[in-house]
Parts: structure tokens; sequence; C-alpha cells
């Protein structure tokens, strides 16, 4: 029933196996890394890397580019830990590398931004004769607990009040730990178990990496994967090409101004599109900061070059080839490029701002393919208690210590054709902890957590609610918060008419306002009340569908004031 | 469907099985060592209509009458599709002031990471529906603040007003302590009666509250509607001549009572596919496969479980009505326990076609049944996996899902060339091998991650493929996954039925208190695991009175501050301080067997502990070895697509029926059945043992 049928003109049966076995092989690859990051989460103790997905998992060609990463929570990794590798590579050379190595460094300028995560790089080698040949390396990122220093948060003002700095340096030499680099990070860090669990973790997963690259190589008799990756990273740099021409060209500029920490921040940006790519230039942003909001440029590559990945070219995967097309320049010394030694621990809080920035150029591209601005950075709420000194500024003594971190979010931008997510990280990929658990591992007792009407920017398609925290210290003791909260004087705007959502509040249940950076105490008996941000409208909100609106004002999304003053809606 | 002219009327153990799916309703009765089979259309609208024409065509076909049966298990999707399609029943939600929206708030995360338009599930209850009340109580099961029973009774009056039918009461830390939601039941009960009631401290007694309340709404959505249909089933059962005990099959693997199930249908969810996981324990067992990964594929999803010892992986974890079919997180969840299945968009159906970077892409969506796979010549122009095993020449057009479809291979090639191998410029075969490579490959990575996430070496395990498209593609899938033997069953195509009359009569309970290991107050872990044992216990009896039964406990246990917990078996006997030390070294292997390593000098703790009470089955009986023997000459040949070697090849067909016990032959081969094909690569060769199941090892492998 079967006949080859012949096709004149086409290149020979050899090339089109080699087509369908390459095609095979890429998606192969991509399941390598996903079990490598799937290793990383299951091993892995903070629960960054746990619930938020704070981690990242590659393979690499021997000469450094990027062949495939895990597609995992967080995109401040996307391009940073692919150009990593090619800092290791810098110091050491890949033809010292041997069989059971494994570097690492958590340096911000040449990982993924703060010291707080680490990367790893291990170097996988087949027999090629009685020779071991280098073909590929793993590369994986995450974000430990603690690394030293003042503790987590934007309170410093030097990369060294932040923690312990590694450098560059080999951890595994052919499969033994140096010793002493675990005793001089166990010495430095608060929660010395649960690092070196982490680190070990990095080690393990891409141990993983590189068995399921052996297997992969032998079960398809490849000596390297030299063909492969160059078909891999041809492939999405054409498709991503494709993508980028499908785009009128041209320049738009946009800026948007930010909280900061104690002064406001303007991000501006000029986003170029022509026949070679998109070029994104942060020239005209505010200078550095005193304190630790800074963000290192592998930082703000990333978190840009993924603004732009949600609006063009999606589904490409992320390698090399793809991201190449996607060039970002910040002047140095402005916060987006901002040089060693300034204290970047909580570069989130403003690199997570960049898509709705990438957003803003784009959406004078094509308006109505683009969200309006959301919250766009993490309310985290971290709460410490019971520990003297540290981080508490003597107000915390009393009661059981602990120290508690809830992934918290607002609401996110409203969509062209639909309403923005209440209560939804973008463009982090956090997953809260549960209350209860919380309340297992602290004293803590939650009196409230439910969505914060009106907060939604109005418009035609409406922004996403922000939410209501209100918390205690259930041992009746006092306890600190830690912020690293924006968009309180400077909410989400909206687009095309469409109103801004509400900024944020942090407040104490006894009436006194709290700043949105920086420590503060909660003081026994009071409660925290945290108020998130709603994400911005599009479009004119009389122009909303009145069905829409009767919703929103039954479910008590949108007040009958609200729903009359900006909606026009009289029931 | 029966070949038996004998009567089994006085045949002792007559059970008969009931699998209502979506599509069809299977029929299976076993009586006096044999079987009998039949498939009917479900009928939605009434789905007992249907299940009971089906039983009494088989009863029919057997000679034998309702009164005679010894026992009756029916599986039902009426309470998955009540969820999925949204036709519960008006349903409002308790929970405490300040939380209603924790049901809806969910994770508050995107389950897609580059996809900014996605939206999120909408909550099975409305938020004008969702009330707060005043109480609280803390983790230790304190009253921080006192329930305002004045508002509750308000409440009963508006909820009567507004015709609600079913409510689902959730309060935090409420595992901890129900005191509150028990009132607030009595509450309701006293003050609008007719209501159903959902505690969420009944369903789900766990920590994590968007889990448990999400648990207790789906419950009290389905509540009256598999109330109704089990209480009308039950009627018209007992007015056709049954006597014998009805029993339910749950999601869990296990058999329950009528009255559990309409106390807790939301137990009832899944429970088609826990039957093929339960056949495929049976398989292992006669075949003495101590690890087996189950693998059924059908015409829209395949479905992959491990089975250790014989005892299919369990979990607690499920999702319904996920946005991305087959994506973790895009759905709602719901706390019972399940058999733990990753089901991938890979079947028969599955549509095939290039993405941007020209890369064949394989499903998730399916071609279904209409039109169906281009090759079905009913409309359908989507190149699909069907129509590739079409152009490989692995099926044959004429006996297609037992000569029901006729296909139409010309069609087939039109699709695929059109679809995949025009636009790639290779020849249709390549296309066709594109596609059944990458959608094994799909298969392949889904069970290497799943392997990673349990910590099982894949490679040590004997799969058991069945389903329609299982054994088209279960070679391949078995090379990819280094995997040395396959196991291709009889009777495949009424597996689930089948693997009900395989599953004991079973109930696990689950409480949640938190202990640190090394502080564990014994005295009051051992009241709470005898107050569940009793619950267990009682479950259990009231449907297997008198049977042995058996007992396994087990803690959920993680190091202090992880995120994930691993189910670690208690030892038997009252729990003391002395073997708390033994209980931390079994937790150290559960966690090494894992992950690989140990954490030192970390603390220990326990979050929920379970108490699962079973009836004792015996394990069915091993096949016996059987002498190799020739195979018979094969039937026909027919150019078949060689995937190991990239080209076509003649394949001998062999006919399954007509090849003995015994029968060896080595690969490439193609075994035709009525519902499907064997495809056997050049690198296995098969052995038919005495049961009649067609074993495929891998040339080479020591064992065959």
């Amino acid at each position: 029933m079967t006949k080859v049928t012949k096709r004149p003109g086409k290149k020979p049966a050899r090339n089109a196996l080699a087509e369908i076995q390459m095609q095979v092989m890429w998606n192969r690859l991509i399941s390598v890394v996903e079990e490598q990051a799937q290793t990383l989460i299951r091993t892995a103790f903070g629960a960054a890397t746990r619930e938020a997905g704070d981690l990242s998992a590659g393979v690499f060609l021997t000469d450094g580019r990027m062949v495939a990463q895990a597609v995992t929570g967080t995109p401040g990794h996307v391009n940073s830990m692919a150009e990593s590798v090619g800092h290791f590579l810098k110091e050491y050379p890949a033809r010292g590398m041997r069989p059971g190595d494994t570097f690492v460094t958590n340096d911000p300028w040449k990982g993924t931004g703060h010291l707080n995560d680490f990367t790893m790089v291990t170097p996988v080698f087949q027999p090629v004769g009685k020779h071991q040949r280098l073909v590929a390396l793993f590369a994986s990122t995450l974000h430990v607990v603690d690394i030293g220093g003042l503790g987590f948060g934007p309170e410093g003002t030097q990369g060294y009040h932040e923690g312990l700095y590694v450098p560059i340096l080999k951890l595994v030499d052919a499969g033994a730990f140096s010793e002493t680099t675990l005793k001089i990070i166990r010495a430095n860090v608060r929660e010395p178990v649960q690092v070196e669990g982490d680190l070990y973790a990095l080690v393990a997963c891409n141990e993983v990496g590189g068995r399921r690259l052996a297997a992969m190589m032998n079960e398809y008799q490849l000596k390297d994967i030299e063909a492969l990756g160059e078909f891999i990273i041809r492939r999405s740099h054409a498709a991503m090409l494709a993508a980028v021409r499908e785009w009128p060209q041209g320049a738009w500029s946009t800026s948007m101004t930010i909280d900061g920490y104690g002064a406001p921040i303007t991000l501006a940006a000029k986003l170029t599109i022509s026949r070679g790519g998109i070029d994104i230039d942060f020239s005209g942003t505010s200078p550095v900061a005193a304190k630790g909001i800074n963000v290192p440029k592998s930082y703000t590559d990333a978190y840009t070059s993924f603004g732009v990945r949600c609006i063009i070219g999606a589904n490409i995967p992320n390698n090399a080839g793809s991201l190449s097309v996607v060039r970002v320049t910040a002047p140095a010394g402005c916060i987006l490029n901002a040089p060693f030694p300034l204290a970047v621990a909580a570069r989130a809080t403003v690199g997570q701002m960049l898509p709705d920035v990438v957003f803003g150029c784009l959406r004078q591209a094509r308006p109505g393919k683009v969200p309006a601005e959301g919250t766009s950075c993490l309310w985290n709420i971290r709460l410490a208690g019971g520990q003297g000194g540290q981080n508490t500024q003597g107000s915390a003594t009393k009661g059981r210590r602990f120290t508690v971190v809830g992934f918290n979010t607002g609401g996110t931008g409203a969509r062209p054709a639909q309403d923005g997510l209440s209560v939804t990280s973008f463009p982090s990929g956090v997953r809260n902890v549960s209350l209860e658990i919380m309340e297992t591992i602290s004293p803590l007792v939650f009196w409230r957590k439910e969505y914060r009407p009106d907060s939604g920017g109005a418009g035609r398609a409406r922004g996403g609610l922000g939410q209501i925290i209100e918390i205690e210290n259930g041992d009746g003791a006092p306890m600190v918060l830690a912020a690293t909260f924006d968009r309180i004087e400077h909410p989400a705007r909206g687009a095309d008419g469409g109103k801004a959502g509400s900024g944020g509040r942090v407040h104490l249940r006894s009436g006194k306002e709290l700043i949105g950076m920086g420590n503060q105490p909660v003081p026994a008996g009071d409660r925290l009340i945290v108020e998130t941000p709603g994400g911005g409208g599009i479009g004119e909100p009389r122009e909303r569908a009145r069905d829409a609106v009767r919703r929103d004002v039954a479910l008590g999304l949108v007040s009958e004031e609200q729903a009359r003053d900006y909606y026009g809606f009289n029931p | 469907m029966s070949r038996n002219s004998r009567s089994a009327r006085s045949a002792p153990g007559a059970r008969l099985a009931v699998d209502i799916g979506g599509t069809f309703t299977d029929v299976v009765l076993q009586a006096g060592g044999r079987l009998w089979t039949t498939k009917v259309l479900t009928t939605p609208t009434a789905p007992e209509t249907g299940l009971l024409e089906a039983m009494q065509t088989v009863l029919a076909d057997a000679s034998m009458t309702a009164r005679e049966l010894d026992l009756l298990i029916l599986g039902t999707t009426l309470a998955t599709n009540a969820l999925i399609e949204r036709k519960g029943a008006k349903t409002a939600l308790i929970t405490t002031a300040g939380f209603r929206d924790v049901v809806e708030i969910g994770w508050e995360h995107r389950f897609a990471q580059y996809d900014i338009f996605l939206d999120k599930p909408a909550p099975l209850v409305p938020r004008d529906l969702r009330f707060g009340v005043a109480e609280r109580i803390n983790v230790d099961g304190k009253v921080l603040r006192r329930l305002d029973e004045a508002a509750v009774v308000q409440l009963a009056a508006q909820l009567q007003k507004e015709n609600v039918e079913s409510v689902a009461v959730a309060f935090l830390q409420s595992y901890a302590n129900p005191l509150h939601e028990r009132r607030v039941r009595e509450l309701l009960q006293q003050h609008a009666p007719g209501l159903w009631v959902t505690l969420s401290s009944d369903v789900c007694p766990e920590v994590r509250e968007y889990e448990r309340t999400s648990t207790a709404c789906a419950n009290a959505y389905v509540q009256p509607v598999m109330a109704g249909y089990l209480q009308r089933l039950e009627t018209r059962l007992r007015d056709l001549g049954v006597r014998c005990p009805v029993y339910l099959m749950t999601s869990g693997g296990a058999l329950t009572t009528l009255a559990i199930g309409a106390a807790e249908p939301v137990r009832l969810v899944e429970s088609g596919p826990a039957g093929g996981a339960i056949l495929s324990r049976t398989v292992a067992q006669q075949c003495g496969v101590n690890r087996a990964l189950s693998f059924d594929m059908g015409g829209t999803t395949a479905k992959i479980c491990f089975i250790d010892d014989f005892e299919p992986q369990l979990s607690r974890n499920f999702e319904f009505g996920r946005m991305y079919r087959f994506l973790k997180g895009s759905g709602l969840p719901i706390r019972i326990p399940v058999i733990e299945m990753v089901e991938i968009g890979a079947g028969g159906g599955s549509i095939a076609r290039l993405d941007e970077m020209k890369r064949v892409q394989v499903g998730p969506d399916s071609a279904g049944s209409e039109p169906g796979p281009a090759c079905y010549a009913r409309g359908g122009t989507h190149a699909t996996v069907t129509d590739a095993d079409c152009v490989m020449g692995y099926l044959d057009a004429e006996r297609f899902a037992g000569g029901r479809v006729k296909l139409d291979s010309k069609l087939a090639e039109q699709a695929v060339a059109n679809a995949i191998a025009g636009p790639l410029a290779v020849n249709t075969e390549l296309g066709a091998l594109a596609i059944n490579e990458i959608v094994t490959e799909n298969m392949a990575n889904a069970a290497r991650v799943h392997a990673m996430e349990l910590g099982k070496t894949v490679e040590q395990y004997t799969l058991i493929a069945f389903g329609g498209a299982a054994p088209l593609h279960a070679a391949r899938l078995a090379a990819k996954l280094g995997i040395a033997r396959v196991i291709v069953p009889l009777n495949a195509s009424v597996g689930s039925a089948l693997g009900f009359l395989k599953a004991p009569v079973a109930f696990q309970a689950v409480r949640s208190w938190h202990a640190i290991l090394n502080a564990l107050d014994t005295r009051r872990a051992n009241a709470l695991l005898d107050d569940m044992q009793q619950q267990a216990t009682d479950m259990v009896r009231a449907g297997a009175p008198g049977e042995a039964l058996k007992t396994t406990r087990v803690a959920y246990m993680r190091y202090q501050g992880q995120g994930h917990e691993i189910a670690v078996d208690l030892p038997a006997g009252k729990l003391t301080a002395g073997n708390t030390a033994a209980l931390a070294a079994r937790f150290a292997r559960a966690y090494h067997a894992m992950y690989g390593r140990t954490i030192p000098n970390l603390g220990v703790e326990i979050m929920s502990w379970s108490v699962t009470v079973a009836t004792q089955l015996k394990p069915a009986a091993r096949a016996r070895h059987v002498r190799k023997r020739v195979a018979p000459r094969a039937a026909t040949t027919r150019a078949g697509f060689e995937a190991t070697q990239g080209k076509v090849r003649a394949a001998k067909v062999y006919e399954r029926s007509q090849l003995a016990a015994g029968s060896v032959i080595r690969g490439p081969a193609l075994v035709a059945e009525d519902q499907t094909t064997v495809v056997v690569t050049a690198d296995y060769s098969i052995q038919i043992n005495e049961l009649g199941y067609t074993v495929l090892s891998r040339n080479g492998s020591r064992r065959t």
C-alpha cells in the first residue's frame, strides 16, 4: 500500500532523513533541559526555587552559545545565564576542563544580577578512542535563601554590604568538591545547611543533564552536537527574524517613572525595529541609586528581551539564535547598567518594570497587540521577628524567631480584547505560598486576603485588581517588614483612554502609613495591611460593554460609585 | 458478543463491571471462568438507561439474570463531566471573613510564561455566592475569634432566597479543628433544611487553604447531581432484580459504596483511567513484572502510570478543567486519592502541523472521532497520527477498529503530504515517520520527566501497552526510553472495565497535623492514627463485611521548610518515642531513593497523615512458562516503513488469533488483530505467552 513518491528536484532522501532526525533530537534536547530543571526544582531548598521557579537550566555548545533552555518561572535568567557561560569560559578555557569538573559563581555582573543567585557550569565529555572529548556544557542557576551581609533587601549601599561574593572558580575538581570553598560559604551565610544543599542540587541537575545528553548521543551515534546546535540556532534565528519582519519598521520612544527608593526613577527607552532585528536603547534613564535597587546590565537584557518575546516570537525557544535578534544597550552608570560595586540585591523591583517600558514602545507600533501597564514588580511580603540586631533595628527581639516570605502580586494591565488578570504575577512567574503553611512555620496570623475593589484601572478593557492582605504576629510580639514595593506613588498607567490602576498602599491597622522600601517595624498587637496595586485599563471606560460593567458591580469588583463616575453606568 | 453457549448460572462469583465513558459504555461479565463483553453508546441525559440496556445484553449473552450476580461495579465519568461542562448545582461557599477570594486567587501565577493573553479557569462558585463569616481558628486548633452564629442564620435565609442547592463550607485551619465548620452545618440544617452541605474538614482535612476549599467546592457542586443519579440507579438496579452489593470505582483505583459515593462524589472523578492502571497491575502480576509502566494510548490522549511491586503510584493531587489541556497549574485543584498519571495530548487523532521553525508538532488538539483523521474519509483534512500510521503501512484498511471504520490510505497520504512532507520537501513516508517519531518523543519525554519527579529509573521498567493506539507505538516508545520489554495484553479495548473487576474495596482517611519528628507527641499521633483507622475501617466494613483487611499508614514528611512532602510508610503498631529514629531513617531512605542524597543536620517535619484500609485480594496467578515454538508462516507481507532504518521494507503480517502460546517472531513484523496492530520494529522480537499476550523483547537483551 505504500509507495515511495519521488519528488524530482528535491534534496536526496539522505538529507531528508537528517532533517527529521535533527528535529527529533531538538525535541529531545528541550526535554533534557526540562529534566535538568525538574531535578533542580525537586531537590532545591529555597522557597524561591521551589514555589516561584526562580531557577534556570540550559545546555551550551563548547564555544558558549546556548542551544536550549528550560522554560521556568523567572524571565530574570532568560539571557543572563546564557551570557554567563561565556564569562566562565574566559576564566577557565574549555581545553583545560576535565570530566567531573564544575564551576561556580554568584558574581552579579557575570551571573544573573545579585549575590543570592548561584550559577554553575558543568562540562560534558564523550569518549573518543582513549580520550575524553568535551561535547557540551550544562549551566544552571538558582536563588539561595541567604548569602550573608545585611540580609536580603535594598538596604545596602555597596555590593560588599550585600553578602559573600564568590568569583568564578572551580567548585568540583574531577569529582572532588572543594571543601575550602564550601567551608567559606557555610561560614558566611545564615542558613548554611540549606545553602549547601542548594549548591549540591545545582551540581546534581547538571549531572542529570549530562547523562541524558550522553544517552541521546549514543542513541543517534553522534560524535558531537555541533551540527545539531547550528541547526537549532540557525532555524531559531531565522524564525525570530521573520517574526520581527512582520512588524512595521521604525523607531519609537517612551518613558515611565516609578517610585524607586527615596527618589523617583525614570526609565527611558528607544526601540528600533529594522530588518536586522530589534534594538533597545535605554539612554535618558535615571542614574544609579544610592541603595540596592540598581540593575546589572545582564539583568536588564533579560527582562527587556522577555518583554519583546511576550509580543513577538512568543513560541520560539530561547537559544543563541533567537536571543541575538534582540539587542539591548544602556549607558554605563544609569540604573539599568550599574557598575561594580554598587548595591544590586533588590534589582528585581526595577528590572521587572522593563517589559512595561518595552510595551510602551511596541504599543505605538501596533496598539491592538499590546497590554497596558500592570503592577509588574512583585509585592513579596517579607516579615521577620524575634531575631534581635540584624535587620530588626532592635525593635523585634521578643517572641519566636522567624523569617517568612510570601510571594504576592497585584493586577496585570488590561489586554486589548480582555481584562487584565487580577492578583497575578507578571512578568515574574511566581506561585504564592499557602497562608496555612506560613502560619505553620511562623507565628503569623492572617486576617484578610481578598480582592481590592475598584483597584483595576477603568477602561473598555479593565485592568486586573490588586488584593488586600492583613497580618498579625500571633505571639503578640513586634515584627519587621522588609519592604521592596513599587507603584505606590506611580501607579500603572492606562492606555488609549483607559484609566490608571490604583497605586499600592502599605499601612498599619492603627493608622500609620508605611513606605514602599526598607525595614519598618510592626508593633506588637498591631496589624500590617498591604494593598497591592491594580493594572491599567485600555480604552475609554464609557465604551465598556454594559453587561461587563453590570457583572463587575454584581460581583463587587467595581463599586456603584466608580461604575457611575468612570463608566457612566446607572443600574 | 458471547461465543459461549454454556450457561454460567451455576458458576460462583458472577461479577459484572460497567465503565460509563464519554462515548461508550463498556460492560464486562466474568462468571465461571469466562468473560462476556459488550459496548453500547453512552446516553448522556440519563446514563442509567444505557447502562441497564448494556447490562441486560451481556446477561442475556451469558444466559443469566441480574439476581444471580454476586458483585456489581460501576465507574462513571458523570462527576468529571459535571465539573468540566459546568453542569453542577447552584453552589455557594462560606469562608472565614476576609478570605472569600482565596478560591479564585488560587496560586497567583501564570501557568504559561510567554502567553500574556491567557485566561484563568473560572471558579465553580462565583464571587456573589461566596460569603465570609466572622470566625477564626489558629494553626493549633485554638479559637481566636468565635463563630458569628447570627450571621450564619441570616445567611441561611439568603441562600434559600437565592435558590442555592448546595453549600461548601471552608474555614481557615479547619483541618486542625472542625468545630466551626460543623456548627455551620448544624445551623444550616436547622434554618435551611434541604440544602446540601459539604465541609472542607470532611472531604479534605488537609493543610493548604486553596486546594482544600477548591475540593470542597467541587464536591458541593457535583453532589446534588451525583446523589440523585446514584439513588435513581440503585432503585432501577433493584427493580431489575439485582440483589448483590453494588460498588463504585474511585479515582484512587479502589471500590467504595453507593453511600460514600453520594457523600463524597468528588472521589469518583477520573475512575475510568484508574481502571486501566488496575488492569496493568493485574497484567504485571500475571507476568511477574515488579517494575511496570502502564501505557494507555487512545484516540485523544496517552496516559502513563508507574506501578512498582504491583502498586500503582498514588497521589493526592488532581486538577480538572485545565485551560491548557495538559499543563499543570492551568486547572482547578482537587485533593483526593488518585492514581498518579501523566496525560499527554498524544492519541490516534492528534493533529500534526509545522510551526514557525518548520518543526513538526503533534497535538495536543485532536481530530476526535468526527470528522476524525483524514483516512476515515469523513471530511477530515488534518494529518493525524492515525494517518501517519496508515501511510507507514501499519494499519489494515479493512479491519481498523474491528472493521467499523474503513480507511482510505490515499486521503492519509494527501493529508500528510499537504501538512508536513510537502513544506519540508521530503517524501510522504518520511513525513509520516516524522509525525510518528515526534508523537513518540513527546510521550517518551513526558515519561522521563515524570520518572524524574518520582525518582525512578525508567530503563528498569517493562511497558504494558493497551488502548487502540498503544500497540502501534509501544516498540518505538520502549526503544526511546531504553526499555527492553513490552507486554500487550488481550481484550485491551475494554481495559478499564476489566480493571474494575480486579480492584479492592478501600478507603483512605487523611488528616493534616503538623509535628516535628524529633519532638513527636506519640500519644497524640497514636490517637489520631487510631481515629483514622476506625473511620477507614468503618467505611470498608460497610461494603465488605467479614473480609480480611489490610492497613497502610503513611506520614507525609519533609525536611523542615521544604515545599514538597514525600510519603513514608509508618511501621505497624503503636508509635513510640523509640521508633521516631527508625522513622527518620525511613524518611532518609525514601528521600534518598527520590533525590539521590540526604541532607545532614536538618530537622524533619510531618505535615499530614493517612491511613488506608483495603480488602486483601489474592494476586493474579502467574502465567506459566511456555516452550518456544516457531510461528506459522506470515499470512501476508506488506510494505511497511521501518522506523529504525528510515526506509520502507517488506514486513511480515501475522494474525494474532493464529499464534499459539510460545510462538516467536523476529522483527520487523506486524501482528494484526481486530482492534489494532502490534508493530514489531527490527530491534525487537516477540513471543506469545501462556495467556495469549504479545511480549516484545529487545534483541540482545537478556530476558526473552
